[in-house]
């Protein structure tokens, strides 16, 4: 295996480890409005994340960076390319950080309730647009001989790429409910499974549909065992919330994104960027990547430390394992 | 195309506003961090519950700022790639490394334990509790560290190659990139720099509150126990942000000389612009004022101290320092096109370093004063002592107290010079990064060679507006909150945890009654 292919595998799995995290807090923030019924419930769902929604979205930056420094054509044509949805994502991950630390800083009814407004828009819309960005990735967008993006926006949102969009956004807000139920307790919970149930069985519809399309579209004998086990976690979380098994629900709900994404990443290969003008013009992982010593170096540092981040990732939700409800969220102050 | 409205010139705006307004979160961050950190440790090896309450307070102002720093982070990120995809192209071997180093070592350690100090503090035994914000305090100096390599490497391209084939630089030597001294040295001058700003907002409001309680002493008050106690809290971290500010002024100016030095070696066109010298002069001299008129090369009007230039720059009185003219006429020779090319805007450099050194140093001295006045109690003649919870007096000598007049206005210059090192961090920041124009990575790419090719007018123009009306908003909410919890002060009825809670399991019985408690801290 070449090292650039090593870190193909590695930026995959950053990005999916991403959306395995990142995914349940975009859920549980689109939950804030349709699963929570008043302030506490919603700040009990708030709450699940608090801890922890800022280091999950580390996990962005390390795939931006790690992308930029082992396949910098692929980081310049992507972002440059996806200018827009990008701006979009961006300005959301900033209100919506920004309204998880300051909501209750204020008691003031005005000041809350317009920062759960942007909480629950700024975890929806990034939520389906990341959907919208990885269905183009996979199909390929207009790139010109020079790498550039030669397309315009209008490109970028084809019916695929916003059936992948409306995917995303279906599963990452099941996957929150799954987390809402595993991390809550009273009332909330039991609500929780419940809407879990639709949501895992919409997300269930979506899956077939938009991942079979990817499969006729670019996918190979590599993707297919993925796509069989995205649609089988899916079943089988259904199955586990129906049970009242939360834990075993959220696994499975976790590796149905995981499988997910691992189809988008497994039909991408060897490409990292087609181009739908001329194939010869693709970005791929040899043409792309950095030179083997940065990749050299770069391997070192990423297999130092991404263990450790892990452990000492994992090692929060052991302090916080504690499941919330109401009576434990403190009178506002 | 009007000119005015060239993408390189809006994506550069773009990159300066977005900067600069992220670099006004960073030093915060940095600082309050350690001040943080060195508060609750205090605190867990004393018991003090000044130091308690000190450490939620300043606490808190940490995390409405780090807030911020954290989302403003993002967009740094990823602009590199939207409005720089040939920089990105171009640089990425080597530039992308230390960034992706400072995801991995920096940015998760500050994520990761930012979110259990928060939520921890009932849940972790307070030795662990006080590690976590020494772990969050080291993340941001190994953050800056990796960033401040990358950025030294556009400013003085090191440890690489520029493969012939592609036309690209090629990372050759890691180790040269991240121990350069041009890294090293801007790392000491950024970080000396990020103290004094937390040590003076960390001044100027213990001041606030210190003046406030003097003033109602003044009136003939009596200071009931909770604001003794907010007393007791401020003026520990009075002494503590004092102590940091003439520290961390005293860094900043040697590590100014250092860096000064090492760009009149790398980059003298940079150090010319800096004192509008336009001609090669021995010895040269230090300008204080100049009107400079780029079109004719000269200063029309100039205030100069003989010789002082020559000593910044070679530690001795008389050897040349080279011209803005010169330099020009070689760079023009050696990179093709005309000498103005080569000549950064002057009025922005030379303006730039002198406010950068003048609300620096302003802020510095006023440490130096101020540690001197409020210098420690045993030091005084009996009769001039105050107790832990009084406003201390702010003593001359050993027995002659400042005038009531001084007094006040000791106090309020405290007040006031709360932000000025963050007037000179931008200050700063503008002054390098524009005083290496024409260049994005010096003596290598130039900055209109940049830009992003494919993205167009209406594009870069919908994200400056977007950014700069967001980010307006959000300063708007970030210092009225700022505001608001700093003028309440130390909430000094808030007790800390009772017993160390533990971090094993707790037996059946305890961990039912521990289920049933409301969280010490919710969003």
């Amino acid at each position: 295996m070449h090292l650039h292919d090593f870190w193909y595998l590695l930026i995959a799995l950053l990005w999916t480890g991403y959306f395995f995290l990142e995914g349940f807090d975009f859920g549980i923030g689109v939950l804030t409005r349709t699963l929570a019924r008043d302030r506490t419930e919603r700040r009990v769902l708030i709450n699940t994340i608090g801890p922890v929604w800022d280091a999950n979205e580390v996990w962005l930056i390390t795939a931006g960076a790690a992308t930029f420094a082992a396949f910098p054509d692929w980081y310049a044509t992507l972002f440059s390319g996806f200018y827009l949805p990008l701006l979009a994502i961006l300005v959301c991950l900033i209100l919506r950080g920004v309204a998880f630390e300051y909501r209750h800083k204020r008691n003031e009814e005005r000041w809350q309730r317009n920062w759960e407004q942007v909480i629950f828009w700024c975890s929806l819309l990034p939520a389906f647009l990341w959907g919208v960005a990885f269905a183009n990735l996979v199909r390929g967008v207009p790139i010109g001989p020079d790498k550039n993006f030669t397309g315009s926006v209008l490109d970028l949102l084809g019916p695929y790429a916003l059936l992948g969009g409306l995917f995303t956004l279906v599963l990452f807000t099941f996957h929150g409910a799954v987390f809402a139920a595993l991390k809550t307790v009273g009332e909330i919970r039991d609500r929780a499974r419940a809407q879990a149930m639709w949501y895992g069985l919409a997300a269930g519809v979506l899956a077939v549909a938009f991942l079979v399309w990817t499969q006729v579209q670019s996918g190979n004998g590599r993707s297919l065992p993925a796509l069989v086990t995205a649609v089988l976690a899916l079943a089988a979380a259904l199955g586990c919330t129906r049970l009242g098994r939360e834990g075993w629900a959220f696994t499975c709900s976790a590796l149905a994104v995981v499988a997910a994404f691992a189809v988008i990443f497994l039909a991408l290969f060897p490409d990292v960027m087609p181009s739908t003008t001329d194939p010869r013009w693709s970005l791929t992982v040899a043409n792309a990547a950095s030179s083997p010593y940065t990749l050299k170096i770069m391997t070192w540092v990423a297999g130092f430390m991404t263990p450790l981040v892990i452990g000492y990732q994992a090692w929060t939700y052991w302090v916080f394992r504690q499941r919330i409800g109401t009576r434990h969220i403190p009178a506002a102050h | 195309m009007n000119l005015a409205l060239a993408p390189e010139t809006l994506a550069r705006w773009q990159f300066g506003i977005t900067t600069v307004y992220h670099f006004l979160f960073v030093p915060l961050t940095i600082s309050l961090a350690a001040i943080t950190a060195g508060l609750e440790t205090a605190w867990v090896r004393t018991g003090k519950q000044k130091y308690f309450h000190a450490t939620k307070f300043w606490g808190k102002l940490f995390l409405i700022n780090i807030a911020m720093g954290v989302v403003t982070g993002i967009v740094q990120e990823f602009q590199f790639g939207m409005n720089w995809s040939d920089y990105s192209r171009f640089v990425g071997d080597v530039f992308g490394a230390p960034l992706a180093m400072e995801a991995l070592l920096a940015f998760f350690f500050e994520s990761t334990f930012i979110g259990l100090w928060i939520f921890g503090w009932d849940k972790l035994p307070k030795k662990i509790h006080c590690a976590c914000i020494w772990i969050v305090a080291v993340g941001t100096l190994l953050s800056s560290y990796f960033i401040l390599a990358a950025n030294s490497w556009m400013q003085h391209p090191t440890g690489y190659r520029v493969d012939p084939a592609t036309g690209k630089a090629q990372l050759t030597d890691i180790w040269a990139v991240l121990t350069q001294n041009t890294t090293l040295v801007v790392v000491f001058h950024t970080l000396t720099a990020a103290f004094l700003t937390g040590a003076a907002f960390v001044v100027g409001i213990a001041s606030l509150h210190l003046w406030r309680a003097k003033r109602r002493r003044l009136r003939g008050e009596e200071l009931g126990e909770k604001q003794r106690h907010q007393v007791g809290a401020m003026r520990a971290s009075l002494r503590l942000g004092l102590v940091v500010a003439v520290i961390a002024g005293l860094g900043t100016a040697i590590s100014g000389d250092s860096l000064g030095k090492v760009m009149f070696e790398q980059q003298p066109m940079k150090m010319a612009a800096a004192e509008a010298l336009w001609d090669t002069q021995a010895p040269a001299p230090f300008s204080v004022f100049a009107v400079g008129d780029v079109s004719k090369g000269h200063n029309s009007v100039e205030i100069e101290v003989p010789g002082v230039l020559s000593f910044l720059a070679h530690s001795n009185f008389s050897e040349a320092v080279p011209g803005i003219n010169d330099i020009a006429r070689q760079e023009a020779a050696r990179y093709g096109g005309k000498p103005d090319d080569y000549i950064p805007s002057i009025f922005m450099t030379f303006w730039g370093f002198r406010l950068m050194i003048g609300f620096g140093m302003t802020s510095f001295v006023a440490g130096v004063i101020g540690l001197w006045t409020t210098r420690k109690k045993l030091w005084l003649a009996p009769e001039f002592r105050t107790g832990e919870d009084e406003v201390p007096r702010l003593m001359l000598t050993r027995t002659r107290e400042m005038g009531p007049f001084l007094t006040k206005w000791s106090w309020r210059i405290g007040i006031l010079t709360m932000g000025f090192p963050l007037i000179a961090n931008s200050f700063g920041w503008i002054f390098t990064e524009m005083g290496r124009q024409p260049w994005a990575v010096y003596g290598l790419l130039k900055t209109g060679k940049a830009v992003s090719p494919g993205v167009g007018q209406g594009e870069v123009i919908t994200s400056l507006a977007v950014f700069t009306v967001l980010y307006a908003v959000l300063a708007v909410v970030e210092v009225r909150l700022l505001v608001k919890y700093a003028k309440a002060g130390p909430d000094t009825d808030e007790l800390p945890p009772a017993r160390d809670p533990r971090l094993r399991l707790p037996s059946a019985r305890t961990g039912a009654e521990a289920d049933e408690k409301p969280l010490t801290f919710a969003y």
